[in-house]
């Protein structure tokens, strides 16, 4: 799925230049669900903006089945954001003036599905995470766990290649860490997604068959030893 | 999605949406109310010219005088020793009656006319005599006897024109009313199209010695047709009354109309005319007709519908001024800060949305729509605005057109000396001395200006302020202006927006 040769990013920050990422190459095959750890500024949430499509890289290529998402205009990029790559963040991030459902349709608002396919697909969606019933639920309506399976569900109706995930637990108790880890894993099982999982916490990461783990703009495979 | 997600967003937003669709309201609603009430004052001016030129003149040559006293103004009384009955006490009965032209215009040759009618464009011409004609009668002290017992006398005149006293054993009465001789022929052209016949008949071609009065004037002075009023010392029966067709309670041009030539003989002024009224074939040749008189007329002052409006006084010229210019700065500026009002709380909008707008850009909305999103929400709070503004404005204007204000006009050009309703009044405090020089009591009745006209020429007309469809359109297209340029301005950030903004944690 994804090919990353020698990619490097580096951040001016007044004088100083930060390299978040310092050469890094990785290949992550199909249906692979993969774990990323490291220490707090070691560059887990730059890699996970690079295999997104969210920023390009300062050096380096990173190919989505076969294409160099560095080599893309905006537009392709953006393309590649609404129909390849599904994103859940650790603040949820839904729009606070939109229904669940409403959330879940945003996503497909760039492929100009028509509405009433739309609304259907949205709402087998929330089905999927187990919120059939709160379609019509606005964000500040929602628990912390609920609102980050709609934002699963979002990420995962227009049937995306991979889901890149930047600590979706991060703001969750444990409880509902669980729930949430095994939903993912139930979703993995069943789609044969590509999944990337940016985390902290050893204990998602343990569930997960691959683990890399990023310090310091370098990428070492804990899995591969 | 997109009228989902933007009703919503103004809907949370209610107080900023609020604050930006009242601020453009206001503008909107000043926009229209100065708009509509420029054009009622417009209005009401051309209603004035119509009034006092006529419909359809189009230009209007007068000659002004050269100086004071030029052209015989109607203000002097002169009495010979002797004249008038004696009274016991030595006092005086005197009365005369003076025709001539108004203060500050000067007949000239009806030559003229013909060497207008003759030039290129000229569709119409009219001449007309304005006359002044001003009566004198009362009671005189006897002069001698004044300047032993000293002290100066006062004479005061009341508003309405007509002046009386009542000191050192005077006592007097001017009246004064104008005149116009008219053709009756060129009907076309000239102060009479406005003026429709109340009672009696107009004027015919072939009449003498016959007038026809202003119906307001004619009402106030008690006089109606069948009766006899004295013009330059000639009685002259009053064949008919006509009022104003611009406007209820609209006085017309002049008291009394009288044929041309009765005016000319009682003026003694054969030939002459005071005004001509030009009507041109088509608008765009006005100016250069205009050009084409002054030509062949060198010392005639030629006005222009244009040059007349200009000349309008009164409240209704303070009116038109403070709309003019006040009216209009207060909509620039309540505009720009309305729009300045609605860019600042876009941005600010923007600002505060960064992750969320960064959220739709990760999961795949493009540029364009995440701006026109931002931009669809700025216009319609312009136009909840606009809507809101026109019916703030609309009910504006109603209510001023309803309050029913006058504005009152004369004209400052043409021979006519108009002032406001009391302008004439006041002023009218004159040293007896005037005429002490004068052996046998040559009396000065130096006329303090404004008093002339004062009751019978100046025209009040109601404003009526309209609304129309293109200014209706322009204040809701205006306010969607400001919601666009807000848009565009908070689009712009919107655009710079990256992606990653999504990831940064929580602002
Ligand atoms: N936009 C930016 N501008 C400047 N420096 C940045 C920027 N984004 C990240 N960095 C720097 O790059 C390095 C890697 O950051 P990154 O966010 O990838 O770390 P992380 O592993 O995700 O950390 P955390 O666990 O705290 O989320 C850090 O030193 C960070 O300060
Ligand atoms: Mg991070």
């Amino acid at each position: 799925m994804y090919q990353i040769d020698d990619l490097t990013k580096t951040y001016q920050q007044g004088k100083r230049v930060v390299r978040a990422l310092k050469g890094v190459s990785l290949t992550i095959g199909d249906g692979e669900l993969v774990a990323v750890q490291g220490p707090t500024g070691g560059g887990k949430s730059t890699l996970l903006q690079m295999l997104g499509g969210l920023d390009r890289p300062t050096s380096g290529t990173v190919k989505l089945d076969g294409t160099d998402l560095a080599g893309m205009s905006d537009a392709q990029l953006t393309a590649a954001r609404a129909e390849t790559i599904g994103f859940v963040f650790q603040n949820f991030n839904l729009i606070p003036t939109l229904t669940a459902l409403e959330n879940v349709e945003t996503a497909l608002v760039p492929a100009k599905v028509p509405r009433q396919t739309r609304t259907a697909r949205a709402l087998a969606a929330l089905e999927s995470v187990g919120l059939g019933d709160r379609g019509d639920h606005l964000p500040g309506e929602l628990s912390g766990g609920q609102q980050q399976r709609v934002a699963i569900a979002r990420a995962l109706v227009k049937n995306p290649k991979v889901l890149l995930a930047d600590e979706p637990t991060g703001n969750l108790d444990e409880e509902t860490r669980d729930e949430i880890v095994d939903l993912i894993e139930g979703l993995w099982k069943e789609q044969g997604l590509t999944i990337v999982l940016v985390t902290h916490d050893s204990v998602v990461a343990r569930r997960t068959p691959r683990r890399l783990r990023i310090a310091k703009g370098a990428v070492k495979d804990l899995t591969a030893a | 999605m997109f009228f989902t997600y933007l009703r919503r967003e103004l809907r949370n937003r209610r107080k900023q949406t609020v604050v930006v669709a009242i601020g453009l309201a206001v503008a909107i609603a000043l926009v229209i109310v100065v708009n509509a009430v420029s054009t009622g004052v417009r209005n009401a001016q051309a209603e004035v010219l119509e009034s006092v030129y006529g419909v359809g003149t189009d230009i209007t040559v007068t000659q002004a005088s050269e100086g004071p006293g030029e052209g015989g103004g109607p203000g002097r009384f002169d009495f010979g020793e002797g004249e008038g009955e004696a009274g016991e006490d030595g006092t005086r009965n005197l009365a005369q009656d003076r025709l001539s032209t108004a203060m500050g215009s000067t007949s000239f040759d009806a030559a003229a006319l013909e060497s207008v009618a003759g030039l290129d464009h000229v569709s119409g011409v009219a001449a007309t005599l304005d006359l002044q004609n001003m009566s004198f009668s009362g009671e005189m002290p006897d002069f001698e006897a004044m300047q032993e017992g000293g002290g100066p006398v006062d004479l005061r005149m009341d508003a309405d024109g007509s002046g009386e006293g009542s000191a050192g054993g005077s006592s007097f009465e001017i009246e004064q009313f104008t005149v116009t001789g008219v053709d009756p022929d060129a009907a076309a052209v000239g102060p009479l199209t406005t003026a429709t016949v109340a009672d009696g008949r107009t004027l015919a071609a072939d009449d003498e010695n016959v007038a026809v009065l202003d119906a307001t004037y004619a009402t106030q002075q008690e006089l109606a047709v069948g009766d006899k009023i004295t013009v330059g010392g000639e009685e002259l029966e009053i064949v008919g009354t006509v009022t104003s067709t611009t406007g209820d309670d609209v006085a017309t041009a002049s008291d009394v109309y009288v044929p041309l030539a009765t005016a000319q003989t009682l003026a003694d002024l054969a030939d002459q005319v005071t005004d001509v009224y030009v009507q041109v074939d088509s608008a765009e040749n006005v100016d250069a007709v205009a050009a084409a008189i002054e030509g062949e007329l060198p010392d005639a002052s030629v006005s222009t519908q244009s040059d007349l409006a200009e000349g309008v006084t009164g409240s209704l010229s303070t009116a038109s001024d403070l709309i003019g210019t006040l009216g209009t700065w207060l909509s620039i500026i309540v505009l720009a800060a309305a729009f300045g009002l609605a860019i600042l709380f876009t941005v600010s909008g923007v600002n505060r949305r960064t992750r969320e707008l960064g959220t739709l850009k990760a999961i795949g909305w493009s540029k364009g729509r995440v701006v026109g999103q931002v931009a669809g929400e700025s216009v319609v709070q312009g136009l909840i605005g606009g809507v809101a503004g026109l019916a703030i404005g609309a009910l504006a204007v109603w209510a001023i057109n309803l309050a029913g204000i006058t504005l009152s006009g004369g004209t400052s050009g043409g021979g006519f000396m108009m002032g406001g309703p009391g302008g004439g009044g006041g002023g009218g405090a004159m040293p007896a001395g005037g005429g002490q020089g004068a052996e046998g009591g040559g009396f000065g009745a130096a006329r303090p200006g404004g008093l002339a006209d004062a009751a019978s020429s100046a025209v009040d007309v109601a404003l009526q302020a309209p609304v129309s469809l293109w200014i209706v359109l322009a204040a809701v297209g205006l306010a969607v202006l400001g919601g666009l340029v807000a848009g565009v301005v908070g689009g712009q950030r919107a655009a710079r927006l990256r992606p990653v903004e999504a990831l940064r944690s929580l602002a």
